[in-house]
């Protein structure tokens, strides 16, 4: 291995990833950590099992980019990006035609307009409050006493599904629980759960300006229920790729490849 | 058929108050509300049975209240916990002009009559900043016990400021001051001083007429008394019984229509 592998860490709010990619910018490693209070030792984590998973070591990566709201809170990192533009950099590199993202994470929902290259023309999140994040089906999971991953599967179930009318996250808690002390099925809840997420993502893609071809990331785009549920929502296809968690990690692994390669130009 | 009960069935908890005729708090109990709202209520009542040593044909009129007060079976009535809270309060501390109420899930404020009547209030409807859950998840977030937070609070010298109400974001806002190196009674300090804040803001909403008396489950926590009255600069009435304020408020309704002596002849 030459010292040329770069590398994207995307410190969200509930989990660290990491994407090595090699010098031709193909992706050769992925890790995954879950958060913890010691940010450094978190990304460090997560590098690691990158590093590892591509069969290399740490003095082989030249560069490395950082994301997500800890990005300043890693000491290695040669380089921070904001969450707007790595996601937009790797759903662009994906689906090159894509014009429009959502990325609903564990606690951040954000919409983004972009054009071609996948620079960034404009762009909504939730800031104030954390209605229509990923966190809300996370513990919505843990009361039905699902797993997280069984979630997308079971809303493809439904029958008939519930409406969730609270839109904060600790109100819609309450309101799952009554609804299965009424007896309402799992599947119809759970589907519930995926429409009211997919409204919110709506509604959010329409302020930037919704226009196809439509890219959906972040760890709630890995819940097939979830996906068709925004397909319903908006009306057409959206992108999802294989793991559309680790969209922001590869963002910024880009960023940190197209770096790497003006600085050793600069040297040359 | 001398007793009367009120049954609070609340977000997190639920509470029951059984009063005699000279409405003396005879028993009280206090049980996790769980998801069965049903099953919570009746466990509630019970546990106060048991604890009074009667049985409920000596109990004359029950009244439900709280969020899940339509699930009280037993119940002969239900009143709202705005209401509740006004009478409780009143009946605890007869100069009460104002109420706080911070529960698990809501937080309110309520102006009242020199008879325990509401006259108005404010509360947090449309997300539960500021309630009790901010607290427990915060709790949480430090891998702290609940009802040790508020004590810790008090020893801050440099409180943080956090930058959300959001009971979801507050998580992520603590994690990133404990990986800045910030003390936990800092952070507590700071997670106290934003409900503070946002409770005195539906206190202004309708008006701070003393005296102020606190209530719910978050009343027992310490720094959010010293939290409040610093803000608001007087001094709260606080109960050992103002965590069942709710329930002694539906209680003294409920003896009050016995001894009108009207709907009990059915």
């Amino acid at each position: 291995m030459s010292a040329q592998l770069v590398a994207g860490i995307d410190m969200g709010s509930r989990t660290a990833k990491a994407v090595v990619l090699a010098a031709d910018g193909a992706i050769v490693g992925r890790g995954i950590a879950r958060m913890r209070p010691d940010f450094a030792g978190l990304a460090r984590d997560a590098l690691d099992q990158a590093i590892a998973a591509a069969g290399a070591r740490s003095d082989d990566v030249a560069y490395v980019a950082t994301t997500g709201m800890g990005r300043y809170n890693v000491p290695f990192r040669d380089i921070q990006v904001t969450d707007i533009t790595a996601v937009a950099r790797g759903a662009s590199a994906l689906f090159p035609a894509t014009r429009s993202i959502l990325d609903i994470g564990a606690q951040s929902t954000r919409a983004m307009r972009v054009l071609e290259g996948g620079r960034v023309k404009e762009f909504r999140t939730n800031d104030k409050c954390a209605a229509g994040a990923g966190g809300f089906a996370e513990r919505a999971a843990r009361y039905l006493e699902i797993k997280l991953e069984d979630l997308g599967a079971l809303s493809n179930n439904a029958d008939s599904p519930t409406v969730i009318s609270s839109v904060c996250a600790v109100f819609a808690e309450s309101e799952i629980i009554n609804l299965v002390t009424a007896g309402q099925s799992v599947e119809n809840i759970v589907r519930g759960i995926h429409d009211s997420l997919a409204q919110r993502g709506f509604q959010l893609l329409k302020r930037v300006g919704l226009e196809a071809e439509i890219t959906f990331v972040g760890g709630m785009a890995l819940q097939d229920g979830m996906v068709r549920a925004l397909e319903a929502a908006v009306g057409q296809k959206v992108n999802v790729s294989e793991r559309p968690d680790l969209c922001a990690a590869f963002g910024a692994a880009l960023l940190a490849r197209q770096r790497l390669a003006k600085q050793e130009e600069v040297a040359a | 058929m001398r007793y009367s009960v009120g049954v609070d069935v609340g977000s997190t908890q639920t509470k029951a108050v059984l009063l005699d005729a000279d409405r003396r708090i005879v028993a009280r109990s206090l049980v996790d509300t769980g998801a069965y709202l049903v099953r919570a209520a009746e466990r509630a009542y019970e546990k106060a049975l048991a604890e009074a040593g009667i049985v409920r044909g000596d109990v004359g009129y029950v009244i439900g209240t709280g969020y899940g007060r339509f699930k009280v079976a037993f119940g002969d009535d239900q009143v709202t916990e705005i209401s509740c809270h006004a009478k409780g309060a009143w009946a605890l501390f007869p100069n009460t002009r104002t109420v706080i109420d911070i529960g698990g899930q809501d937080t309110k404020a309520i102006k009242v009559s020199d008879r325990g009547e509401v006259l108005d209030f404010a509360m947090n409807d449309k997300c539960a900043a500021g309630s009790g859950r901010f607290l427990t998840n915060s709790a949480e977030a430090l891998g702290m016990d609940v009802g040790a937070i508020g004590e810790r609070s008090l020893e801050a010298k440099t409180p943080v400021r956090l930058s959300t109400v959001c009971t979801i974001f507050v998580e992520t806002d603590i994690l990133s001051y404990l990986a800045q190196g910030k003390k936990v009674e800092d952070i507590l300090a700071g997670v106290h001083g934003a409900i503070g804040s946002r409770t005195v803001a539906l206190v202004r909403r309708v008006g701070s007429e003393a005296e102020v008396t606190f209530t719910g489950g978050v009343s027992r926590n310490i720094g959010m008394v010293r939290s409040i009255e610093e803000k608001l600069d007087l001094r709260l009435n606080v109960s050992g019984d103002s965590h069942y304020t709710g329930a002694l408020g539906a209680a003294i309704f409920a003896m009050e229509r016995m001894q009108s002596g009207v709907e009990v002849l059915a």
